[in-house]
């Protein structure tokens, strides 16, 4: 009775760690399983959950995508912690491209960001062809605004528009920064009757609850450019150089396009991505 | 000299507490079936001799033998424990039935369930607890839990019982009833005991052997009258109930008669002594009687006097008495009240030269 | 307000229709909490009453530390083990990062000072003497450990339910550390996160009300042991 448990205790102990090391076994055998770090937006879209695994299947690779702010997911290109990254912040990927930490940048996709706001627009910017224009507008008037304040592909974008609009919107009454994902954004955007900028993804699967209203679009400065490049394995050995390089192929596959092309359209009715593989780089920045 | 095998015997004990001697003990002994009492005032090292013997306190200095064997091993102290148990003020029960708790010991030891129905219910019985075999400990009052707590230690029938000041928790009457079973059962079971205690009447009651400790050493070893008549100096003396102690010195000596002044006034005592050697006389309270008549001439030492208080000490009067040098008496009420005694009443006290306990002074 | 209501319609239609993704997620909560909670439990039930019981110079400062560790912010946890597994790290060729098994890693250290800190605590309400007379009855040492802790099963329970607790509800190290992927790493805290910064709230209450329901049987489960009365 008395010291017969803690043999018990330690042996269950062990079955406990071998079950919860043996699918980790399985999966983490190291040149199967690669590292994708991409952003939050990209995730939330859910293009993720059926790109990836129709890849897997294909590839046999298992993909361990880590949806990180777009900062931290070039930080990780830098620091040869994944394998292989998928993002839409074009200056900063430059950037690594430059100094040699990722290879083999290519165009995927891109979507477009719109701008939303309340039904009753006080800042009267429904139907403005210009992006930089409606944002004049709203700075002018003085209209609430929420921006994510992130570093985020989205609110880099978002800043290099208020530049060019020439508006400054530091300290500005009206500007207000939530930290938060596109999502939570909205809703606090919706919540106090705000303009905000969005991708039209996360504004289409939020839509029916939101109440806000699209307003500016098709502007090609609100597009949202897709890259997929490959940490260097020159300068991180460690990096799983053939899956990198398997995936970013697969995505910019015909087979990876055709995903592309159609994902979204039965359950938004449109799609929400632009497969672009083959053209000339559509940046306009 | 006792011929009767040592169970127990230690050398040159020493036990330091942050650098300070708290125990030092050259030799110690304990004889098979020996029920020896331990006492002193609090801080005398009773305690820590008790818990060093019993190999519970360490480290020491110096050796602990048990039937010859040296504990010095871990070995040889893990066997040693398994032969001994230890009752404690706290009888620290554990959060359990009865029947558990005195089961323990045993369970320890690897006995089979039905070796301990056969154990158990004897000693349940012993000490008076059989029909709360069931309780929970925590629902005991203090006497059940110590008798519990005797229980455990007996069930296992060690060769030693330690017993660390085991009735101090306890109310007199409790105190009493326990004290009686215990003696009891000691006697029958014929357990080498040792017990460590500050009230010394329990002392008388239980053992075969007292030993006196006073700031970490043995003052005094000796059977229970011997230490009681005879104590060695004035601490013994007075911790065993000698509280009048008066400063005199010898006139004449012969014979075995003393003859010593005390604040002036001769006083008739037994003993061997010089004359103008100092002394200190003890009589025991219960010695000392009180009467309002002159009772002078009957071979008595009689002092004329007055009393200057009256304690109540239950069934008996403590009286302060101021006889020209302070005394103390001890009578019943009865006798209080026959003899119409009151505080502030002049009377005369006196006791016989045999009740003067006579020890030289060292000035 | 109707926000709670649909997360708790969402939820019971969610348990009652055995979800496939949300059971996947929820045994993977209890599997990765349960494991950690149970390394923790032996971790620091033995290292604590070794510390309880024993005198040292520094044991002071020593148990200052461990009850500060309880207080360990968890993201905290997450960026150190982070920084230990990855790939360019000390630890970096056991690939561990991003897998459960990191977050269990990540969860014994935020939960073992927290079961060891209150394993000293119940030990050290136990009283002085009662070590002694197990010891005098003629226990060896393990059984003096096994009877020491059946005295303060109490609190020692609690110990274990503050340890699960602390890590079957915390998000930052798991995130960080697990990755939060779809069918591998994604637990019912990490998935609310998501849920949420996506902005489907529906989900995200509903995540969080199985969240609560099993913390309440697990701790339900518990509770009852440690309140277990002795037959009268």
């Amino acid at each position: 009775m008395l010291s017969k448990k803690l043999p018990l205790m330690t042996a269950a102990l062990l079955i406990a760690l071998a079950l919860s090391f043996s699918s980790q076994a399985i999966r983490a055998q190291e040149n199967k399983s690669i590292i994708l770090a991409t952003t939050t937006s990209t995730q939330d879209s859910g293009l993720l959950d059926v790109l990836i695994p129709a890849f897997e299947k294909d590839s046999g690779y298992v993909v361990k995508t880590i949806s990180v702010g777009s900062g931290q997911a070039l930080k990780m290109g830098e620091k040869g912690e994944a394998d292989v990254l998928l993002a839409h912040s074009p200056d900063a990927e430059k950037k690594l491209v430059e100094q040699g930490f990722t290879i083999n940048r290519r165009l995927v996709m891109h979507n477009d960001f719109v701008i939303v706001g309340p039904a009753n627009d006080p800042a009267r910017i429904k139907g403005v062809k210009a992006a930089k224009e409606a944002l004049k507008k709203i700075a002018d008037a003085g209209a609430l605004f929420f921006s994510r304040g992130d570093n985020s592909g989205t609110h880099v974008l978002e800043t290099r528009l208020w530049k060019t609009a020439e508006v400054n919107v530091e300290g500005q009454k009206w500007y207000r920064q939530t930290g938060l994902g596109m999502g939570q954004t909205l809703n606090v955007s919706a919540e106090k009757k705000g303009y905000t900028i969005t991708d039209r993804g996360t504004y289409l699967s939020l839509k029916k609850i939101l109440g806000l209203d699209i307003l500016v679009e098709g502007d090609s400065s609100l597009l949202n450019v897709y890259h997929v490049m490959e940490v260097n394995p020159a300068k991180w050995p460690k990096v799983n150089a053939a899956g990198g390089k398997a995936f970013a192929d697969f995505v910019v596959s015909q087979k990876g396009q055709d995903i592309i092309k159609t994902f979204g359209i039965d359950k938004f009715g449109s799609a929400l991505f632009f497969p672009d593989t083959g053209r000339k780089d559509m940046e306009m920045f | 000299m006792n011929v009767s095998e040592a169970v127990l015997t230690a050398e040159n004990l020493k036990v330091e507490l942050g650098g300070t001697p708290v125990l030092q003990v050259p030799s110690f002994r304990l004889n098979d079936k020996e029920v020896v009492t331990v006492v002193g005032p609090n801080g005398s090292g009773k305690t820590t001799l008790l818990l060093t013997l019993a190999c519970l306190l360490r480290p020491f200095s110096g050796g602990i033998s048990y039937r010859g064997e040296l504990l010095d091993s871990r070995d040889a102290v893990f066997r040693f424990r398994r032969k001994i148990s230890m009752v404690f003020q706290d009888p620290l029960l554990f959060d359990t039935t009865v029947y558990n708790n005195v089961a323990a010991g045993l369970r320890i030891r690897g006995l089979s369930k039905n070796e301990l129905k056969e154990r158990v219910p004897k000693y349940l019985k012993m000490f008076g607890i059989e029909h709360l075999a069931k309780r929970s400990a925590r629902k005991l009052s203090g006497g059940e839990s110590q008798r519990t707590s005797l229980a455990r230690a007996l069930v296992i029938e060690p060769e030693i019982l330690f017993l660390d000041e085991p009735f101090s928790a306890l109310d007199p009457p409790t105190r009493h009833a326990l004290i009686h079973d215990l003696a009891r059962v000691l006697q029958e079971t014929g357990t080498t005991t040792l017990m460590v205690t500050h009230v010394e009447f329990e002392a008388m009651k239980l053992s075969g052997r007292i030993v006196v400790m006073n700031g970490g050493s043995i003052i005094q070893t000796g059977s229970p009258s011997a230490v009681m008549d005879n104590p060695v100096d004035v601490f013994v003396a007075k911790l065993v109930g000698m509280e009048a102690v008066l400063n005199g010195k010898v006139l004449e000596s012969s014979n075995g008669s003393l003859v010593i002044s005390i604040y002036g006034k001769q006083v008739c005592a037994l003993g061997q002594g010089k004359p103008e050697e100092e002394v200190n006389c003890c009589i025991r309270p219960e010695n000392i009687s009180v009467d309002t008549r002159n009772v002078s001439g009957e071979d008595r030492n009689v002092f004329a006097g007055r009393i200057t208080h009256v304690y109540s000490m239950g069934p008996f009067l403590k009286l302060n008495l101021d006889c020209g040098f302070p005394l103390i008496s001890l009578v019943t009420r009865d006798a209080f009240a026959k003899l119409g005694l009151a505080e502030k009443m002049d009377i005369y006290a006196s006791f016989r030269p045999a009740s003067v306990h006579v020890l030289k002074r060292n000035i | 307000m109707d926000l709670i209501l649909e997360g708790l319609l969402k939820a019971f239609h969610l348990i009652i229709s055995l979800d496939r993704e949300v059971l996947e997620i929820t045994w993977l909560s209890l599997k990765v909490s349960g494991t950690a909670t149970l390394i923790s439990i032996v971790i620091g039930v033995s290292l604590g009453m070794i510390i309880a019981l024993s005198t040292f110079p520094g044991k002071k400062l020593l148990i200052a530390v461990i009850n500060t560790g309880m207080g360990l912010p968890p993201v905290v946890v997450g960026l150190f083990v982070t920084v230990f597994l990855w790939r360019n790290g000390p630890f970096g060729f056991l690939n561990l990062l991003y897998s459960p098994s990191a977050m269990i890693i990540a969860q014994v250290v935020i939960a073992t000072p927290i079961v060891m800190g209150l394993s000293v605590a119940a030990l050290q309400s136990l009283p002085p003497m009662l070590r002694l007379q197990i010891l005098a009855l003629g226990a060896t040492r393990w059984q003096m450990v096994w009877l020491l802790s059946r005295e303060a099963r109490v609190p020692f329970m609690a110990a274990v339910m503050a340890g699960f607790g602390g890590v079957i509800s915390e998000i930052g190290a798991s995130i960080m550390v697990g990755g939060n992927i779809k069918g591998y790493s994604r637990v019912l805290t990490t998935a609310t996160v998501m849920e949420t910064g996506r902005g489907n709230f529906d989900m995200a209450f509903a995540l969080s009300i199985i969240l609560l329901l099993l913390v309440f049987v697990v701790n339900y489960l518990f509770t009852l042991l440690q309140q277990r009365e002795r037959p009268r």
